[in-house]
């Protein structure tokens, strides 16, 4: 069985575990065994984008250093893979680690494009009745030219329905540190695209990068929604036949783990918190 | 005193929360949307145009000193005057003193965005000359005593209303709202400008090397008259207008017109190459051509950012910008706004005063994906930011807050713990009911959002679990 590396962004990893998991699960499903380097950290993308790419370069090599030996690395985010495959190189330039940041750049994918143009898989026995709508994250659709490839998967979820939004191509206004240090257009930008949403009477926003839908859940949810945003990765990671909810653990796990497991990672939600409104 | 930094965010948080405001960008922009759409589908291949109109220009900035020469020698040959401006004091000086020395009372002046950078028209008014802008758009602007707030379309933020109210204010004696007449009106006052004007100034689309000419476009045909009727013509121009030759032409002008409006070709093209020949019926008596540096060609000598000068001024960028579409034109507080204004201002003015806006965008592509020159705008607006922090032009505590992220960062088990800790005190502030308090880590995230659900454990400590029972 071939092996595939877990790239986990940083934040999800602290902030959205349930992402990882699944996406683990739909690489197990498409036949992958699934390796999570543990020495991995952050990409370095913040640093980068903020400016400090002194800060980041470090960051950089080491990812590369962690990466270069799997022959294919998945993430659940495009942002993430866009940081490795088109903007390391230029982070990298004139160091030792070049070389190896190009050729692990083209092992780089984000979980979408791996499954339709690496595993040539589509049909994963995911089930998902609800009416969802794909939000084009902007570094997946522009900077790896994926459009296609996320819609095809979520084609093929049974039960699933897929509709468009308008000015679905139009960013969400997360941005990174503009989502803080520019908050007021950041939230523009994103009641857009809660209103957009809502017109095509989604049941469910998703995408392909976390960051786009934790900043999207926070919009709709501030302006007292009913649309919700679900990672792709737990749609694909459903099953036909099992309800609706996302596959916590593996089939060869037993109930009474899984059980356990809820519970430890239980989400505690936190109340709305409308502090620092001006 | 404000800073630029600091009227953006005010303005900025004013326009984002301004729903009618965005209504109507939303609207305008839509119409063009649909138009360029149509404008592109006319082409065999637009893609395969825009690298033409990018080689195009990518040989003219890359031999910026070659064509710019031969352009001169052209122009003198037929009598035209070439007057090599660094800044923009010795530009608007040039003309100023030429307006001065031909005792010009009256100036029509047709689009030019050259001349909101030097600050053309307050000079010219200065000196007790009338200026009127003759593009329909910019008049409407003028007679608002505002700068244009886009740099193809001045008035997109007015709705045909308040152009009503406006004109019935300024221009007395019309009351309507009907688009023909109050068209009308302003022609009937632009006419009048028209034959009493002793100068006309216009800008330029291109500046032909090889022909010695500049290529004009307009919609309204004010470019033209403006050029011919007067006396004097000054054309005012940034020397990375230049091309290599007239037959370029036929990519750059569809190419223009379909990146700007859609249209497949914009109304008038005008090529003015000299003043008036005696065997001539019309056009002015002097052709002077004023060429702006202006931090050009220090733009010229970042090969990192050179392509910026590729930029023929459609718009696209604006168009389809999402924080211009949320903050509008003048919330830049520049001459040229939205993503061309964030890359090229720090160049112009200072990367001190202006390298928030290089930040002040979520870096989503969109300029980068219909620009019709292929400028690579997002990503310069990294590299502004990367040149802002290597001047040491950002905070101390963003500074240090990245130093802190990379030490962590470079720690698989600090990474964990800084994440164990973080999370517990996100939890602790928001149960204590501090959320958005100044003690909640999420603050600045929670402004306009609801806090995302906090896990108990991260995704690592859960792998490592189930790996062990493996």
């Amino acid at each position: 069985m071939a092996r595939v590396a877990l790239f986990i962004p940083c934040f999800v990893d602290q902030l959205s575990p349930q992402i990882g998991l699944d996406t683990a699960e739909v690489l197990r499903r498409a036949g992958y065994e699934v390796d999570f380097p543990k020495a991995q950290t952050c990409c370095g993308q913040p640093a980068f984008n903020t400016g400090y790419w002194n800060d980041a370069r470090p960051l950089a090599a080491r990812f590369v250093r962690v990466f270069r030996s799997y022959e294919a690395v998945v993430s659940p985010s495009g942002s993430c893979t866009t940081m490795v495959r088109n903007f390391y190189p230029e982070l990298l330039a004139g160091t030792s680690s070049h070389g190896d940041a190009v050729d692990l750049g083209k092992r780089v994918f984000e979980l979408s494009e791996f499954l339709i143009k690496v595993a040539h898989r589509t049909g994963l026995s995911a089930e998902f009745p609800h009416r969802v709508a794909y939000h084009d994250a902007c570094h997946a659709l522009r900077e790896l030219g994926l459009k296609q490839e996320p819609r095809e998967l979520l084609r093929h979820v049974q039960g699933l329905h897929l509709v468009e939004m308008p000015y679905s191509e139009d960013c969400c206004g997360f941005g990174g540190t503009f989502a803080t240090k520019f908050h007021m257009i950041s939230a523009a930008m994103g009641n857009s695209k809660a209103a957009n949403a809502e017109k095509v009477s989604a049941e469910y926003i998703t995408s392909t990068d976390p960051s786009c839908l934790m900043h999207i859940e926070g919009i709709l949810r501030r302006r007292n929604s009913p649309v919700r945003t679900i990672h792709i990765s737990a749609i694909l990671a459903t099953r036909v036949g099992t309800g609706v909810a996302p596959s916590r653990l593996s089939e060869s796990e037993g109930a009474k783990r899984q059980e356990s497991d809820r519970e430890a990672i239980e989400s505690q939600e936190l109340t709305n918190a409308p502090g620092g409104q001006q | 005193m404000t800073t630029p930094a600091q009227e953006f965010l005010r303005s900025a948080a004013t326009k984002s929360a301004d729903l009618r405001h965005r209504q109507i960008l939303r609207h305008s922009i839509d119409t063009y949307n649909t138009s360029a759409a149509q404008g592109q589908a006319r082409f065999l291949d637009w893609q395969a145009a825009r690298r033409r109109a990018q080689a195009i220009k990518w040989e003219a900035v890359n031999h910026l000193d070659k064509y710019l020469l031969q352009f001169e020698v052209r122009v003198k040959e037929r009598g035209g005057h070439v007057f090599w401006a660094e800044n923009g004091e010795q530009a608007q000086k040039y003309i100023v003193d030429l307006a001065a020395a031909r005792n010009v009372r009256t100036v029509v002046k047709s689009k030019s965005m050259v001349a909101e950078e030097i600050d053309l028209t307050p000079a010219l008014e200065h000196k007790g000359i009338k200026v009127w802008e003759t593009d329909l758009g910019e008049f409407i602007v003028q007679l608002r005593d505002e700068p244009p707030y886009h740099i193809v379309t001045p008035a997109i933020h007015l709705s045909r209303k308040e152009i009503a109210a406006l004109f019935k204010e300024k221009l007395g004696g019309i009351d309507t709202d009907d688009p023909e007449k109050l068209v009308a009106a302003a022609r009937v006052a632009l006419r009048r400008a028209f034959f009493s004007a002793e100068m006309g100034i216009s800008g330029v689309n291109f500046l032909v090397a090889d022909a010695g000419m500049i290529a004009l476009t307009t919609n309204e045909g004010n470019g033209r008259l403006g050029t011919s009727l007067p006396r004097i013509h000054v054309a005012l121009t940034g020397i990375e207008k230049v091309i290599p030759r007239l037959e370029d032409l036929a990519v750059l002008w569809p190419v223009l017109s379909t990146a700007g409006t859609g249209q497949a070709v914009t109304c008038y093209n005008t090529l003015v190459g000299g003043p008036r020949t005696k065997d001539e019926p019309d056009g002015p008596e002097e052709f002077h051509v004023v060429l702006l540096d202006n931090g050009r060609s220090e733009l010229l000598a970042d090969a990192e950012q050179r392509d910026v000068l590729h930029c023929i001024r459609c718009g696209a960028c604006l168009n389809a910008c999402p924080v211009y579409r949320s903050v509008g034109g003048h919330t830049y507080g520049t001459t040229y706004q939205g993503p061309i204004g964030s890359v090229l201002t720090p160049h112009l003015r200072g990367l001190h005063e202006f390298q928030h806006l290089s930040y002040a965008s979520s870096l989503c592509g969109g300029c980068t994906e219909v620009c019709p020159v292929k400028i690579d705008l997002h990503h310069h607006l990294l590299h502004n930011r990367r040149n802002a922090v290597k001047a040491h032009q950002r905070s101390w505590k963003e500074r240090i807050g990245f130093r802190l992220y990379r030490w962590t960062m470079l720690h698989p088990s600090w990474l964990a713990l800084a994440g164990r800790l973080g999370r517990h005190a996100i939890r602790v502030t928001h149960a204590l009911g501090l959320g958005g308090s100044a003690l909640d880590p999420l603050r600045a995230w929670t402004k306009d959002r609801n806090p995302p659900p906090i896990p108990a454990r991260s995704f690592r400590s859960l792998w490592k679990e189930r790996r062990g029972a493996d």
